[in-house]
C-alpha cells in the first residue's frame, strides 16, 4: 500500500497487529517492574547473602522469620492499629455519609468537599502536621486536653498512646475518602424501597437497619477490604510519627520490611517479609470476600 | 415540624462538628507556618497566623532546597501522569475493543497484580535500577509504576460504553487503528481519562516509599522526603516543617478545587461499577 504522506490517517498498522502496538508499552513496564520484581523476591526470599555471595537456603528466612519476636511485634501492631482503625473510618464515613444523604441540609457539596480534603493530603504531610499536633509539651491537643484538666499525654513517647496517635491519624486522613465512596452507594440505592417500608411504618432507624446497610453491602466490602490493605501497608504515619517507637511499639510490618531491607541491607530477609505481607493480605482479602458474600 | 427542625439543627451540629475537626490540622499547619516555633509551642500556643514566614522559609531552605524538592515533585509527578496515562488510555482501549490471543491471560495478570502490596516489589526494583546505574534519578521515580492496572482497568469500563459501529464505520472510511484510537477513542475518554489522570497525579505527588528509597541525594528528594528529613532531625524546627508541608499541600490543593469531581469519580471508579 501506498503512503504519500505520514499523517496520521494513513499510518495504518492493521487491527490484526494494533492490539500489539498499542498494548506493548503497559505489558513492557508491567513485566519489568511488577511481574519481574513479583518473581525476584519470591527468589530473594529463598536465599542468603554472605560475603558477596548469594545461595539458596530453602525456607531458611521464614524460618527465621517466624522465630524473631519482632516480627510478631510488628505483626500484633499492624493488626491492632488495622482491627481499630479499619472500622473507626468505616463507621464515621457511614455517619458522615448518612447525615449528608439525609435531604435536610444544604451545602452538601461543601460538606463533601471539605471532608474529602485530608486524602487529597499526601500522608508524609498529614503526618508532619500531626507531629506537631500530639507534641507533648504544648502541641494543640495536649493545651485543649489541659483546659478541661487532663494531664498532658506523652502521645507519641508510650507504646499506647503512641498507637492511638498512629490511629487518629489515620482515622482524620481516611475518614472523608470512605464517606465519598459510601455517599455514592448511599444515592444509587432506590428510593422506592424507603418510601414502600415507610407506607408499611418502618421507622427511619429500622430502614437504616434493614434497607440502607444491606444496599451497601458491596460497597462497605469494598472499603473494608480497601482499608485493610492499606493498613498492611502503614508506613508513612509511623515512619514520621513515631519512627517505629517508642520500643517498638508502632513498627508496623511495612516499616520491619523497609529497616531490613533499607537500613540493614538484608534484601532476602526483607523478601521473606515481603511475601508473608502478600500472604496475609490475600487470605484476608479471601475472607472478606467470603464473609461479604459477594457474587463475583 | 419542632422535631424535624430539631433533626436539622443535630445534623447541622454534628456536620459541623467534623468541619472542625477537619479543618483544624490545615489551620494548625497555616499558625505553624507563620509563627516561630516556641510561640507555637508556648503555653497559651498562638493562635493567629504570625509574621514569621519569611524567617521560618530562610529556615526551611538552610535545611533543605525546598524549591529543588517542589520542582522536583513537579517534574517527576507531571511526566509520570502523561506516560502513565497514555500507557492506561491505549491499554484501556485495547483491553476493551479488541479480541486477541492472550487476551484474558494478560488481562488477569494486571488485574491481580493489584492484590500485592507495592512493599514486595521495592527490593528488585531497587536493585534493577542499581543494576542499570539509574537509582537517584528522576527515571527511576517515573518508571516503576507506569503500568498501573486500576487506571487501565477504570479506562477499559469507559471504553466499553463506545459502540463498535463507531469504531467499524472508521474503518470501513479507511481510517487506520491509530487514527482510531487517538482521533475517535480518545476524545471520547476524556472524562474517564481527566479522572484517572488526577488519580495518577496525586498518587505521585505524596508517593514516598519509593521515592525514598530510590533518591540519595538531597537535591534529588521529592517534597515529602524533604519533609521526612526535616521530620527526622534531632530537634524538630515546627515553624520550617509547616512551612514545608503547607508547600507541599497547595498545589493538590489548588488542583482538587478546580477538579474536585475528577477526583471523585477516580476512586469511585473502582467502587461503583456494575
Amino acid at each position: 500500500m501506498e503512503r504519500p504522506t505520514m499523517s496520521i490517517h494513513r499510518l495504518d498498522i492493521g487491527k490484526k497487529h494494533a492490539p500489539l502496538v498499542l498494548l506493548a508499552p503497559a505489558v513492557l513496564f508491567f513485566s519489568l517492574f511488577i511481574a519481574y520484581p513479583i518473581v525476584s523476591s519470591l527468589l530473594l526470599s529463598f536465599q542468603i547473602s554472605e560475603a558477596g555471595q548469594t545461595s539458596f537456603v530453602g525456607f531458611d528466612n521464614y524460618i527465621r522469620l517466624f522465630q524473631d519476636p519482632l516480627f510478631y511485634e510488628a505483626m500484633k501492631n499492624t493488626l491492632i492499629i488495622g482491627v481499630i482503625q479499619t472500622p473507626s473510618v468505616i463507621i464515621l464515613g457511614l455517619l458522615t455519609a448518612t447525615l449528608l444523604n439525609s435531604g435536610l441540609i444544604k451545602l452538601e457539596n461543601f460538606f463533601r468537599l471539605t471532608y474529602f480534603t485530608p486524602a487529597v493530603t499526601s500522608l508524609v504531610g498529614a503526618s508532619v502536621i500531626f507531629l506537631l499536633l500530639l507534641n507533648q509539651e504544648n502541641g494543640l491537643i495536649n493545651f485543649l486536653l489541659g483546659l478541661v484538666g487532663i494531664d498532658s499525654i506523652g502521645w507519641l513517647n508510650t507504646p499506647f498512646w503512641a498507637k492511638v496517635s498512629i490511629i487518629l491519624q489515620g482515622t482524620w486522613r481516611w475518614t472523608g475518602y470512605n464517606m465519598v465512596i459510601i455517599l455514592a452507594g448511599l444515592q444509587s440505592i432506590s428510593k422506592d424501597l424507603y418510601e414502600a417500608a415507610s407506607i408499611d411504618g418502618a421507622t427511619k432507624i429500622r430502614q437504616f437497619f434493614s434497607i440502607t446497610i444491606p444496599q451497601l453491602r458491596p460497597v462497605l466490602l469494598f472499603c473494608l477490604i480497601m482499608s485493610t490493605i492499606g493498613s498492611f501497608q502503614l508506613f508513612d504515619e509511623p515512619y514520621i510519627l513515631t519512627n517505629g517507637g517508642p520500643v517498638n511499639a508502632t513498627t508496623t510490618i511495612t516499616m520491619y520490611l523497609y529497616e531490613n531491607g533499607f537500613q540493614f541491607f538484608d534484601f532476602e530477609y526483607a523478601s521473606a517479609i515481603a511475601y508473608v505481607l502478600v500472604g496475609f493480605i490475600a487470605l484476608l482479602t479471601y475472607v472478606q470476600f467470603k464473609l461479604g458474600g459477594d457474587k463475583n | 415540624m419542632r422535631s424535624s427542625i430539631m433533626n436539622k439543627l443535630i445534623i447541622y451540629v454534628l456536620l459541623l462538628l467534623g468541619v472542625l475537626f477537619t479543618v483544624a490540622p490545615f489551620y494548625w499547619m497555616v499558625i505553624g507556618s507563620t509563627n516561630p516555633t516556641d510561640e507555637i509551642l508556648s503555653y497559651p500556643p498562638k493562635f493567629l497566623p504570625g509574621d514569621f514566614i519569611a524567617e521560618n522559609l530562610k529556615r526551611l531552605m538552610g535545611s533543605v532546597d525546598i524549591w529543588k524538592a517542589l520542582l522536583n515533585s513537579s517534574i517527576i509527578t507531571i511526566t509520570f501522569t502523561i506516560l502513565a496515562g497514555i500507557v492506561s488510555a491505549a491499554a484501556g482501549f485495547t483491553f476493551a475493543k479488541y479480541h486477541f490471543r492472550g487476551k484474558k491471560i494478560i488481562f488477569a495478570m494486571f488485574i491481580l497484580s493489584m492484590m500485592i502490596p507495592y512493599q514486595a516489589l521495592v527490593i528488585p526494583q531497587f536493585n534493577l535500577f542499581a543494576n542499570f546505574g539509574l537509582l537517584n534519578t528522576h527515571i527511576a521515580v517515573i518508571l516503576p509504576q507506569l503500568t498501573y492496572p486500576f487506571a487501565i482497568f477504570l479506562i477499559m469500563q469507559n471504553m466499553k460504553s463506545i459502540p463498535d459501529s463507531l469504531l467499524e464505520s472508521a474503518r470501513i472510511d479507511g481510517a487506520g487503528e491509530i487514527f482510531i484510537f487517538v482521533r475517535i477513542a480518545l476524545p471520547t475518554m476524556i472524562p474517564a481519562l481527566a479522572a484517572v489522570s488526577i488519580f495518577l497525579f496525586t498518587f505521585q505527588w505524596n508517593n514516598f516509599l519509593w521515592p525514598l528509597v530510590s533518591l540519595i541525594t538531597k537535591d534529588m528528594y521529592t517534597l515529602p522526603v524533604a519533609l521526612a528529613t526535616i521530620a527526622n532531625q534531632d530537634t524538630i524546627d515546627y515553624g520550617q516543617l509547616m512551612l514545608g508541608a503547607t508547600i507541599s499541600v497547595i498545589p493538590i490543593f489548588i488542583i482538587f478545587l478546580f477538579m474536585q469531581r475528577y477526583f471523585v469519580a477516580g476512586i469511585l471508579g473502582g467502587a461503583i461499577k456494575e
